[in-house]
Order: C-alpha cells, then sequence, then structure tokens
C-alpha cells in the first residue's frame, strides 16, 4: 500500500510500503476513506519532538471501512464505518474506566521506554514516535488499530467523511480544552493560536455559552475564520496582546486562557522569545514557551490556564511564582477523545456545529510531501488539510 | 493599453533590478577578460586571480537576477558581495605608492551601486510580501454553526462538565462566584435558578 512515511526533519514520502496485518486478537484492519494532517504532525515534521524514526508511517486523524477483525475484536465487524480517535485504549485499566483514555495504563507497548522519559506511562498513539508505542499511523490506504473493540466510533451513514472526520482528534481537543476551562456565563475566554485546534476551540467556548471569546494569531484568513466563530480577532504580529486583553476585560484580565499553539510559538520581536529561540538552536532548551509566559501574566487571579498545545520536554523562564501567587489553575494533556465523542457526535447530528468548515485543502497521498510544507508555512491560506488516499 | 499594466512604480523598481543584473554581467566578464586592468588601476598588482573570482562572483549574481523569477536573494547577494569590493578597495588605500584619487573615486562609485543595490532588495521584498497577503484568502463565511455566534452562545449549556474537570465554586474568578452566587459570602445572592 502507499502511506506517508518520516524520513528525517523536513523530509516525507510517500512510499510503497507492507500492507498491516492482523497481529493481535483484538485488532481490525481499517481502509482508510479520509484522513488529516494535524498540528501535531508538525513537530514531527520539524523534527522537534525525538522518538521517530526513519520508516514511520505518519497519521492520527483517520476514518474508513472495518476490513478484517481479529478473533477477539468483538462489536465490530467487516463493513462498518468508524472514526479512529489518535489515543489507543484498551478500555480496561483504571485510567480508561475513568475516562482517562489519554493516558490509559496498556495500550503504550513501549511502556518502559515512556515510564523513563515521563514517570509513568500515557497511552499508545497512532503515528506518533516511539515513546508513544511507535505505532504505524493513519496517513496511508490502510490502518491496523490494536484494541479495536475499544479504539473505534462508529458513524451513521447519514453524515459525511468530512463532518465526522474530526471527531478523530481536533474536535474534542478543541472541546476538552473549553471544558477544562469550566465556563461560567460572565466569563471572557482567550485562546491562542487559530490553526484548527484554536478554531474548535472558539466554537466550542461559544456553544459553552462565554460571554466574550478572543482569538490571537497573526495570520489573516485564521483570524477571519475564527471572526467567524463568533470571536474578536487580535493580531499579535501587529497589537500588543496583553494591552488589547485587558482592555477588553476593563483591566482584569480573562478569567481563562488557552494555548491552542504548543511548543513552536512564533518569535514576536519580544526579547523571551529571542531567547528561547537562541536556546533552542543551541539545543540547552526544547520548547519555546511564549503562550505560556503571556498566558500566566495576563490571567486574571483564581482564573485556568487550559493547555492542548503540545509541549515535548524542558521549558526555561516559566514564571511559576506568577502562577502560584495568583490561584491559577492549569489543565493539560492529550485528549480524552471517546469521553466526548458520543456527546459531539449528538451535536453534529443535530446540527449544532458542522466541524467541516475547517476543511481548506483536500489531496491525495501523493501531494502529501508537499502539503506538510504548504501547512507548515501557512501557505496559500491552509488551515486545514484533508487526504483521501 | 495592456502594454501599461505595469504603469507606475513597479515598473521602475524593474527596470533598475534589470539594470543591475546587467550591470553585474557587463562588470564580471570585464573581471574575468581583463583582471590587470583593474588591479594596476586601484593598486592591487598581484591580486589578478582574486579579481576573477569576483568577476565569476558578478557574473553570477548578474544571470541570477535576469533569470530567476524572484531577483531578491541575487539582489542581497550582490549587497554582500558590494561590502567585499569596498573592503577590497580600502587595502589598496592602505599602501604608501598608492594611486590614491582613482581609487577614491572608485569607492565612491561602489557606494553608490552599494544603495541601489539595497534600496532594490528592499523594494523587492516589500513586494514579495504584499504579493502574499492579497494571496490570502477571506474565510469570514466558514462560520462551521448554523446560525450567527450571537444566538448560537449557550447552545451546549445543556453539557454537564463533569466532576473531575469542574473548578470548586470558592475557587472561582471573583466575576463568576458573585455572578452565578453560589458562595457563602457577604455579596448579597444573586442567581438563584
Ligand atoms: N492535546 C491534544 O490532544 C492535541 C490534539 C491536537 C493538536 N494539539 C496541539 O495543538 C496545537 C495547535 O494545533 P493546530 O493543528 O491548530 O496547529 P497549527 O500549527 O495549525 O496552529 C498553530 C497556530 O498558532 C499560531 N501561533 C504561533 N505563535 C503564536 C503566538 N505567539 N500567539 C498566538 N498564536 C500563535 C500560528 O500562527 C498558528 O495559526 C499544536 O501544538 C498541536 O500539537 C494537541
Ligand atoms: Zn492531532
Ligand atoms: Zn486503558
Amino acid at each position: 500500500m502507499r502511506a506517508l512515511v518520516w524520513h528525517g526533519k523536513h523530509d516525507i514520502r510517500c512510499d510503497s510500503v507492507p500492507d498491516p496485518r492482523i497481529e493481535q486478537p483484538r485488532d481490525a484492519i481499517i481502509r482508510v476513506t479520509s484522513c488529516a494532517i494535524c498540528g501535531s504532525d508538525l513537530h514531527l515534521y520539524d523534527n522537534v519532538i525525538p522518538g521517530m524514526e526513519r520508516g514511520d508511517i505518519m497519521g492520527h486523524e483517520t476514518m474508513g471501512v472495518v476490513e478484517e477483525v481479529g478473533p477477539e475484536c468483538h462489536g465490530l465487524k467487516r463493513g462498518d464505518r468508524v472514526v479512529i480517535p489518535f489515543t489507543i485504549t484498551c478500555g480496561e485499566c483504571e485510567q480508561c474506566r475513568r475516562g482517562n483514555f489519554s493516558v490509559c495504563e496498556r495500550s503504550n507497548r513501549n511502556k518502559s521506554l515512556a515510564d523513563k522519559a515521563f514517570g509513568h506511562t500515557t497511552a499508545g498513539l497512532f503515528g506518533y514516535t516511539h515513546l508513544t508505542g511507535g505505532y504505524p499511523g493513519g496517513q496511508a490506504e490502510y490502518l491496523r488499530v490494536p484494541f479495536a473493540d475499544r479504539t473505534h466510533i462508529k458513524v451513521p451513514e447519514s453524515l459525511t467523511d468530512e463532518q465526522v472526520l474530526f471527531l478523530s482528534d481536533i474536535f474534542p481537543t478543541g472541546w476538552q480544552a473549553a471544558v477544562q476551562c469550566d465556563i461560567q456565563p460572565e466569563d471572557t475566554v482567550a485562546i491562542w493560536g487559530c490553526g484548527p485546534v484554536g478554531q474548535m476551540a472558539i466554537r466550542s467556548a461559544v456553544l459553552l455559552g462565554a460571554r466574550q471569546v478572543i482569538a490571537i494569531d497573526r495570520m489573516p484568513e485564521r483570524l477571519s475564520m475564527a471572526q467567524a466563530g463568533g470571536a474578536i480577532p487580535i493580531d499579535f504580529s501587529a497589537e500588543s496582546v496583553v494591552e488589547r486583553l485587558n482592555e477588553l476585560t476593563h483591566g482584569k484580565g480573562p478569567e481563562k486562557c488557552i494555548d491552542a499553539v504548543g511548543m513552536e510559538a512564533h518569535a514576536t520581536a519580544t526579547l523571551d522569545s529571542i531567547y528561547d529561540a537562541v536556546k533552542q538552536t543551541a539545543m540547552l532548551e526544547t520548547d519555546r514557551p511564549h503562550v505560556l509566559r503571556e498566558m500566566m501574566y495576563v490571567c486574571r487571579p483564581a482564573g485556568v490556564l487550559s493547555v492542548p498545545g503540545v509541549y515535548g520536554g524542558v521549558l526555561d523562564k516559566i514564571p511559576f511564582g506568577m502562577a502560584m501567587n495568583k490561584g491559577l489553575t492549569i489543565r493539560t494533556g492529550q485528549t480524552h477523545v471517546q469521553r466526548w465523542t458520543d456527546d459531539l457526535l449528538r451535536r453534529i447530528e443535530q446540527g449544532q456545529i458542522d466541524p467541516s468548515f475547517v476543511i481548506t485543502h483536500r489531496i491525495g497521498l501523493e501531494e502529501g510531501p508537499g502539503m506538510y510544507k504548504t501547512f507548515r508555512d501557512k501557505q496559500d491560506s491552509c488551515i486545514k488539510v484533508v487526504i483521501r488516499p | 493599453m495592456s502594454g501599461r499594466r505595469d504603469a507606475g512604480g513597479r515598473d521602475t523598481t524593474l527596470a533598475v533590478v534589470r539594470g543591475l543584473g546587467w550591470f553585474s554581467v557587463g562588470l564580471g566578464l570585464a573581471e574575468l577578460l581583463a583582471p590587470h586592468a583593474f588591479t594596476r588601476n586601484f593598486g592591487l598588482r598581484g591580486h589578478e586571480r582574486l579579481i576573477e573570482s569576483y568577476g565569476a562572483r558578478e557574473l553570477a549574481a548578474g544571470i541570477g537576477i535576469l533569470a530567476s523569477r524572484d531577483p531578491t536573494p541575487w539582489l542581497w547577494g550582490r549587497v554582500a558581495g558590494d561590502a567585499l569590493d569596498l573592503g577590497t578597495l580600502a587595502t589598496g588605500l592602505a599602501g604608501h605608492n598608492r594611486p590614491r584619487s582613482r581609487i577614491g573615486i572608485a569607492l565612491a562609485a561602489v557606494a553608490g551601486v552599494t544603495l541601489l543595490d539595497v534600496l532594490c532588495s528592499r523594494a523587492m521584498g516589500a513586494r514579495r510580501q504584499r504579493a502574499k497577503r492579497l494571496a490570502r484568502r477571506d474565510y469570514s463565511d466558514r462560520r462551521g454553526m448554523p446560525r450567527p455566534a450571537a444566538q448560537m452562545r449557550g447552545a451546549a449549556r445543556d453539557f454537564e462538565v463533569p466532576q473531575d474537570f469542574r473548578i470548586p465554586e470558592p475557587l472561582r474568578p471573583w466575576t463568576n462566584a458573585t455572578q452565578t452566587g453560589a458562595p457563602q459570602t457577604d455579596a448579597p445572592q444573586t442567581g438563584a435558578t
């Protein structure tokens, strides 16, 4: 089959690779009908997260039709139409039973590696380094799904691929980001980053009833989409984020702040971001936490910082004293996808939201390598890419 | 009229850029074919090979400017080359029995061209920025919700935030505490919903 394969920094190719096969009794093989490129994939493309190996298949936002099931994969049969969550979940361990699916204790087959890196293992992920299991990803014609009896979302034929595909990741991710804020009717929610995750978070915050939603980015097309969703835009390359946020909250600061940017925050001309760029280049620091610092500074005391943005390792110059003294709550995490998807699927069916609004590019697998570059460089007004293998 | 589509400032910049390209080609060929003429005139005898290499550099930059779709990087290459030229000419000044006045004139000329190079590079860079912005699309029709946000606000209030995602009432920011009226404080209870 054909698949998008990681060969190194900025080197993703559309290669011919062996078809996946059932390896464990609870496995299933799905024929991929649609998949997408995620902002998280860009961290791998830029090689800022360790643990990728040449030959790894990319992709963790996938859906398709079941081709084959293992002997113990109950409740799933050939022909079922499914969306595959990016987190692999056993459904039986203590964490899964609590709904903390992204920290499933059994699905990471490289558990000892993860135990060393994180202190305790997290869930296995598709196409996302050997720290989280080294499982081949879904930017391919076929995908092997481990623990498939619990790692799937069945979707009705009445909805199109594009309407449900993002249940795999970005829609529940934006939703969880907003839920983590425990939004109250009087809240101002400020959202850094208007990529796909930020866009979903904006709409989630509106639906959950935030009084005011503010979105921060610098790409005009992304800000225009944020505004369409009901957010007040701030262009961080043209105005002071802190000043504008204080203005919009009568000097008090937003009660809830969401970081939908992560470790590759763009360097504005502030001193700290130049410091990060230098240290990252010299390999003294792995991440560029400019957004985290800005949130800690501007957030209203007793407020919440919700961090869906992905960080990889060691962060420098985090004003934790500021966060502590202001009594901020910090909530983070890879998304517990299935915890939210029943509810979100219902909202899509009812027409409350149609997540396909975010798609700007539709391509075949062959165009994948070029599209990684387009998406990374935010060229051609690219926001979300869907691939039909 | 169609021939004047690129009227105004655009044309002059492009014309100057092309002029610089041809100037590069000419100077490059001259340096390559007659390095002695340069070394003799500027007190750099014995540095013929250096002048030849400068000629190759000029020629490459010239061809780059004239042939590529976006001459900006080649223009900045010219600026770097100008700096080298200025430095080399200045070494000619350092000795004793050197043709100082001629070197002085050459220095002034190169400085002038450098200024032109910098101006053109910046103009071309700005133009590229502008083109990129123009290519940006407008997604203000991408709402993703059936009705305007103002009408959709709170449509999902039926959602119950799970217990482990709730912030304890007394720990909420002060606005929330008073507006939603939960905590036992001196403040009057408002929302008795
Ligand atoms: N927690 C999860 O489970 C989960 C799931 C999916 C994605 N993510 C992460 O969410 C983040 C966003 O993903 P995406 O797909 O939207 O990516 P994206 O790269 O398309 O979007 C990031 C946006 O942030 C903007 N940005 C950069 N620096 C900024 C700054 N200083 N201030 C404000 N905005 C800034 C960029 O212009 C860009 O529009 C990534 O870190 C990704 O890894 C997390
Ligand atoms: Zn993702
Ligand atoms: Zn589990």
